[in-house]
């Protein structure tokens, strides 16, 4: 390449970029560009080699058991009963305890951060926030249980079924684990990925948009709700899901808080399970072919709606085009 | 509605959105300070230095799930960070098309997938031939969760680098490799260390992948190929057993992961402060 005078000298930009239409390059070119290459097929090829092996992985469980076994709730694996059931409803029921918890807490938070407060504030409690998302989530799985479950035990439940108790969902007895407290534990871990998220998609939209409003008289809620949301919607609905798409795959805070029982109860006070925590809780203690090959088979359905989840949740955050902050969640 | 209703309506909400800023940065406080609270009496010297006692024997410590979790994550390190740095160059300098394309996508939604599911991969992978649990596996599981970090972050990193300081390389004659390994990537030093750093405070509190995998130990191992503790997997497995002196060891391996964590980030984000641009 080096050697192509005219080409180096006079489009030194197109060097790297039109490699057909020169002369071969040198050797060391060749070698270090090769493996930057191969190191980009290698990360490619991880992630269709998951996708592969998972599903392969799967057929076993759907051959032993077949597909039935989504219609039935009885998880007895010692009398050969496979029902799984139970194990969505409480994924379900969770993550959507979740989002309802985190999304208008952190779309509010994120609008402060964006909208409201100075940046000498909005920087530091950007920073705090980011923080949050970065404590493992065994650590909210320990506190969950030593400090929110006996909480919710002693006080949160108890007013709730004193104040709402005519609902079924507030009804029944109080075991400080289940499917409430896993849903507030996964509330409070997915409400950075909201905030964060929702936040560099408000500063993606255009400023005409906020001036155009205020000019016309509005407030500045009313130049948010009306100007500036709207335009953000599905951003803002992308990390909504991105966040369901961790609160589904959750697997430590949530087998540490939701009392592992395979049932299916209209109150949110009751233990039960969810993909991920029987896959946690049960898998290293599973004997039997078939035992096994049924939690695998939960494993891949749980990857495969978790990849769902975030193909659609990317393409509806990348359609507004906002700048990402370095995130490892 | 009249001025004063909107002003009053106004001013109420935007009060609103400093209560929901407000819970966040609490959650956090209240989480934190009864970790430290907690884990703090459990961090006496032996803490650091010895095995886990039986129940009733007091002096235990978690040194054998340090040094596991040293050893996975420090495999997983060696896997993960060369192969993300140098797709994250690709993406950045010389990626086009399809390929290019595909590994930003699926790099992002593989942050997504949930550790469990990776751990599951790296069992059939690794364990499943091999017939037994072992660090290494472990370390095939963090390094799958580690490479989207790197390769982002990196990615981002080698971008912001004026490319007009490469293409003053290639005029006066330098080979590509040279030109990017010698001038672009040393300038975006600071942004690489960031996303490497990023990643390993990641990793370092993943226990789901570790449960089938490293499966947990109670003894000294220093072999890649046996089975292993770690630090995140022994908060899980005492925190629910039900003996005080576990638990109050469990209390203490998070403060010290949850101390690791947060100088990991802190530091990472000190390093490369600015604001990464797609």
């Amino acid at each position: 390449m080096a050697q192509d005078g005219t080409d180096v000298v006079t489009v030194p930009a197109l060097t790297l970029r039109s490699r057909r239409r020169r002369a071969p390059s040198g050797l060391g070119d060749r070698i270090v560009l090769g493996l930057f290459a191969a190191a980009a097929w290698l990360v490619l090829l991880v992630v269709v080699g998951l996708f592969v092996v998972l599903l392969i992985s799967a057929w076993p469980a759907v051959q032993s058991v077949g597909i039935r076994v989504l219609e039935s709730t009885a998880w007895d694996p010692t009398s050969g009963k496979y029902g799984l059931l139970s194990f969505i409803y409480g994924t379900l029921v969770t993550s959507t305890l979740a989002l309802l918890l985190a999304g208008p807490v952190g779309i509010g938070a994120a609008l402060l951060l964006a909208e409201v407060a100075p940046r000498r504030l909005a920087t530091p409690v950007a920073m705090l926030i980011e923080l949050l998302a970065a404590v493992p989530s065994v650590v909210f799985g320990i506190w969950g249980l030593f400090v929110l479950a006996p909480v919710m035990r002693t006080v949160i439940e108890p007013a709730l079924a004193r104040s709402l108790g005519f609902l079924p969902l507030f009804q029944g007895y109080f075991y400080g684990v289940g499917m409430l407290t896993a849903g507030i534990l996964l509330a409070i871990m997915v409400l950075p990925t909201v905030t964060a998220i929702s936040r560099d998609i408000l500063e993606a939209v255009p400023r005409d948009q906020r001036e155009a409003m205020l000019a016309l008289g509005a407030t500045r809620w009313e130049m948010l709700t009306r100007a500036v949301l709207p335009y953000a919607r599905s951003g803002i609905v992308g990390a909504l899901v991105l966040a369901l798409g961790r609160a589904l795959g959750e697997a430590m805070a949530v087998v540490m808080v939701i009392g592992n029982k395979p049932a299916i109860s209209l109150s949110l006070f009751a233990p039960a399970y969810t993909m991920a925590s029987v896959l946690a809780n049960e898998f290293t203690e599973a004997t039997g072919k078939q035992y096994v090959a049924v939690l695998i088979g939960i494993g891949s359905a749980l990857f495969l709606i978790s990849m769902l989840v975030n193909i659609g949740a990317r393409l509806l955050v990348r359609r507004v085009g906002a700048p990402q902050r370095m995130r490892t969640r | 509605m009249s001025l004063a209703l909107r002003q009053a309506k106004n001013v109420l909400m935007l009060g609103v959105t400093w209560l929901c800023a407000g819970v966040a940065a609490a959650l956090l406080a209240i989480i934190v300070i009864y970790v430290v609270e907690r884990g703090a009496a459990a961090f006496h010297r032996s803490f650091f230095t010895n095995l886990p006692t039986p129940v009733g024997i007091p002096g235990g410590g978690v040194a054998n799930a340090i040094v596991g979790s040293l050893m996975t994550v420090g495999m997983a390190s060696v896997f993960g960070i060369p192969v993300g740095i140098m797709a994250g160059i690709y993406l950045a300098l010389l990626g086009r098309g399809w390929l290019a394309d595909a590994v930003r996508f699926l790099s992002d939604v593989l942050t997504g997938v949930p550790s469990i599911a990776i751990g599951l991969f790296a069992y059939t992978i690794v364990v499943v031939p091999q017939k037994h649990f072992s660090a290494f596996s472990a370390s095939v599981a963090l390094a799958i969760i580690m490479l989207p970090i790197v390769v982002r972050t990196t990615e981002e990193a080698v971008r912001l680098v004026n490319p007009a300081i490469r293409e003053g390389a290639l005029a006066l004659g330098m080979e590509a490799w040279k030109a990017i390994l010698f001038v672009t990537v040393p300038c975006a030093r600071a942004g690489i260390v960031t996303g490497a750093l990023l990643s390993i405070a990641r990793v370092s509190g993943e226990s789901a992948p570790l449960l089938f995998t490293a499966f947990g130990s109670q003894f000294w191992s220093f072999s890649p190929s046996a089975p292993t503790e770690a630090l995140p997997l022994l908060v899980f497995q005492y925190a629910i057993s039900p003996y005080r002196d576990w638990q109050q060891l469990a209390w203490g391996g998070a403060l010290a992961l949850i101390i690791f964590v947060f100088l990991l980030n802190v530091t990472a984000r000190a390093v490369f402060p600015a604001r990464s641009v797609r």
